[in-house]
């Protein structure tokens, strides 16, 4: 789960990590507010949307006084900003941060991650700020510094420390770097995240070491006991259809093409995903039903892919393991009783209970087209709709 | 011979009042599996399926002289679990639970540093040598016994995969499901290595997925150890970036892990990919055919 930078900072803040003053807003008045209540000078008007890159694309700009809040929070609120991360169809933007300014003196990138070959969380460094930290990988991989951390342990501080004197934090602040990196890190365990990315921390002129910008992303499967963090989701930065089918347990991810899946496993999922677009058709989604779903879920997993209006056929993939045949075979019959069916139908069973599966679907009269194999049944479902 | 599960390997179902595991103890029951405990806190002195029930993994061995474990523990306390298999120094234990949080896992591989068990999954179907023993949530039906090993990070495409192989008439020595989790307990290279080991195995197919690079290792070594030829697929070619596929390890992050640079390190390694998951059987006896293995490996 991805929450806005705001929010990412009031954890931060929690932890002990310094960013700068600021406040949220939802409205041109609100961000006057905003940098009334803040008493600098300088304020930075910052677009909150889920995605990097708002700088470059006009999202974030440096107002000199409050006249100039004014102008920037009524041209930034609603315009719809492109980036690289949002697609082409860019994010609207409907809140804003309002923070104060700062004397930068110099940019760095900090982030934790999980690297999955060593199995730990591994603290990145780099005095390349402000850059993504891909980019900084490819052309200059001496610039980065790796420390891995031991889950017992912690984060050491001599760890931090030596991160701190690679990048070349200045001597006298490396002790407020220390500071800013073990409350990072201890942000980034307790509340589980996958990703917190500090792109730029910066060294200020009065001697501060705080982070200018942050994103932290959070491991979905922790959810049930960050139930603080699960406050901060912002359902207008996510897709209709998943926000349906996250209610439901179900793993969906949106596609713009015209075939619907539903799938039990992910592996199999993404596969059917790969043999659609093989055989020149287009998928309208990723969709894994799982393996504990019951027919009522695998009903409503049906009525997700039947509201997707792009949806010209539906492919019907199941190779039952934990998953029982029967129990998609009621669901799919469920559905579409529930919801008409109007567009072609091909499934393909196979696995636990695949007779019982069969036998269901027979004998239910549904218009249904049915494929001895996945390569069968993604040819026939792309012929069908075509 | 076989690797990891065998005919004499005895079994406890940890969570086995679950509705799920009682289901696959019974399915796993049926194949043969010698199922000799299940645990449950709280339940201790029950039975499942005529299975006796313990309040902990440490009495059940003590009772019973299992080896191994399989998991079905709801995901907040899978940790727990598998941590207790480990202490009651199973020879393995396998978690065929999903959605565990990640830093439970970076927990749980940190202490089983230097320790004897050796943990598949979590997130997976578990492991089958056909004929002799199943343990997880696969199909029993669709394995027969023979000379191909199979691994697998996917559950389904392991399914679908054994089904091409055993309809053509190539049985299996095991397969193996490895996860879909980030942080996994045995990855490619554990298994390539026992299969390389294993004399009744002559080849390997090895289905790997979009996210972190643990195919392109595999890739690695396999040019540099492997013995017998290795058959690969990839899933998720067409998965967008950026978006997490169903298992927490399936995304393509800073435009690393994709399935084109995999398939392109497997390759430049010596494993020919099957260019579908429709053909992971077909593209399997056309390098058993070049190897001349092709006899060999027909079982029926």
């Amino acid at each position: 789960m991805n929450i806005h930078e705001y929010q990412g900072k009031e954890i931060l803040r929690n932890y002990g990590v310094k960013v700068p003053n600021g406040h949220v807003a939802y409205t041109v008045d609100e961000a006057v507010e905003a940098a009334e209540k803040l008493g600098t000078d300088v304020a930075v008007v910052k677009a909150q949307i889920h995605a990097g890159g708002r700088g470059k694309a006009g999202g974030v700009k440096v107002a000199k006084n409050k006249e100039e809040v004014r102008t920037y929070a009524d041209e930034i609120l609603g315009k719809v900003l492109v980036t690289p991360q949002t697609g082409p169809e860019g994010k609207e933007v409907k809140r804003l941060l309002i923070e104060e300014g700062c004397d930068i003196k110099k940019e760095y990138y900090l982030g934790l991650v999980l690297d999955r070959a060593t199995s730990r969380v591994v603290m990145m460094g780099s005095e390349e700020g402000g850059t993504e930290i891909e980019e900084v990988a490819a052309a200059t991989p001496e610039k980065i510094f790796k420390e891995v951390i031991d889950p017992v342990l912690g984060l050491s501080a001599f760890q931090a420390r030596r991160l701190a004197f690679n990048i070349n934090i200045p001597a006298e602040l490396v002790n407020k770097a220390v500071k800013f990196m073990l409350g990072l890190y201890r942000a980034f365990v307790e509340k589980d995240c996958s990703i917190a990315e500090i792109n730029p921390l910066v060294t200020t002129g009065d001697g501060e070491v705080m982070a200018l910008d942050a994103k932290l992303n959070f491991d979905d499967n922790a959810l049930y006991r960050q139930k603080d963090v699960m406050e901060y989701r912002d359902l207008d930065e996510e897709d209709e259809k998943e926000i349906e089918a996250s209610k439901h347990d179900l793993s969906y991810v949106s596609l713009d093409g015209n075939i619907g899946c539903m799938v039990n496993g992910a592996g199999l999922a993404m596969a059917t995903m790969d043999i659609i677009k093989h055989y020149q058709g287009d998928p309208a989604n990723f969709l894994d039903v799982g393996g504990g779903a019951t027919a009522e879920k695998v009903t409503e997993a049906f009525k997700i892919i039947l509201a997707d209006e792009h949806v010209k056929g539906i492919f019907v993939n199941i190779f039952g393991g934990i998953m029982k045949c029967d129990v998609i075979a009621e669901g799919v019959v469920e559905a579409t009783k529930q919801v008409g069916l109007n567009i072609p139908l091909v499934v393909r069973l196979e696995g636990t209970n695949v007779k019982l599966g069969k036998q269901i679907l027979d004998e239910s009269g549904l218009n249904i087209t049915s494929a001895d194999s996945m390569a069968d049944g993604a040819q026939k479902i792309v012929s069908m709709v075509q | 011979m076989s690797v990891y599960v065998n005919k004499d390997t005895k079994v406890i179902v940890q969570g086995i009042t679950g509705g799920t595991a009682k289901f696959h103890t019974k399915q796993m029951l049926e194949y043969g599996t010698k199922i000799v405990a299940g645990v449950t806190p709280g339940k201790g002195g029950t039975e499942v399926e005529g299975v006796p029930v313990f309040n902990t993994v440490q009495e059940a061995v003590e009772k019973t002289g299992a080896t191994a474990s399989v998991i079905y523990v709801p995901a907040p306390f899978a940790a727990d679990a598998i941590v207790e298999a480990v202490d009651a120094e199973l020879d393995l234990a396998i978690c065929i639970t999903e959605h565990i949080p990640v830093m439970d896992m970076v927990k749980v591989k940190r202490y089983m540093e230097g320790k004897k068990t050796r943990l598949i999954g979590p997130n997976c179907p578990g492991v089958i040598t056909p004929d002799e023993c199943k343990i997880g949530i696969m199909p029993g039906y669709i394995h027969t016994k023979g000379h191909i090993g199979v691994v697998s990070r996917s559950g389904t495409l392991t399914y679908e995969a054994v089904h091409q192989l055993s309809e053509a008439g190539y049985g299996q020595t095991t397969a193996v499901g490895i996860g879909g989790d980030p942080v996994n307990g045995t990855d490619f290279i554990d298994v390539l290595s026992a299969f390389n080991d294993d004399p009744e195995t002559y080849a390997v197919i090895m289905i790997g997925e979009i996210g972190g690079t643990a195919e392109e290792e595999a890739a690695e070594w396999i040019k540099a150890n492997m013995k017998k030829p290795v058959v690969g697929f990839i899933g998720g070619a067409t998965a967008p970036p950026g978006k997490r596929m169903g298992h927490a390890g399936a995304i393509i992050s800073g435009g690393k892990g994709t399935a084109a640079e995999k398939i392109r390190v497997l390759n430049e390694c010596g494993v020919q990919v099957a260019e579908t998951p429709a053909v992971m059987g077909e593209t399997m006896i056309r390098v058993l055919e070049e190897n001349n293995l092709k006899e060999k490996c027909k079982t029926h």
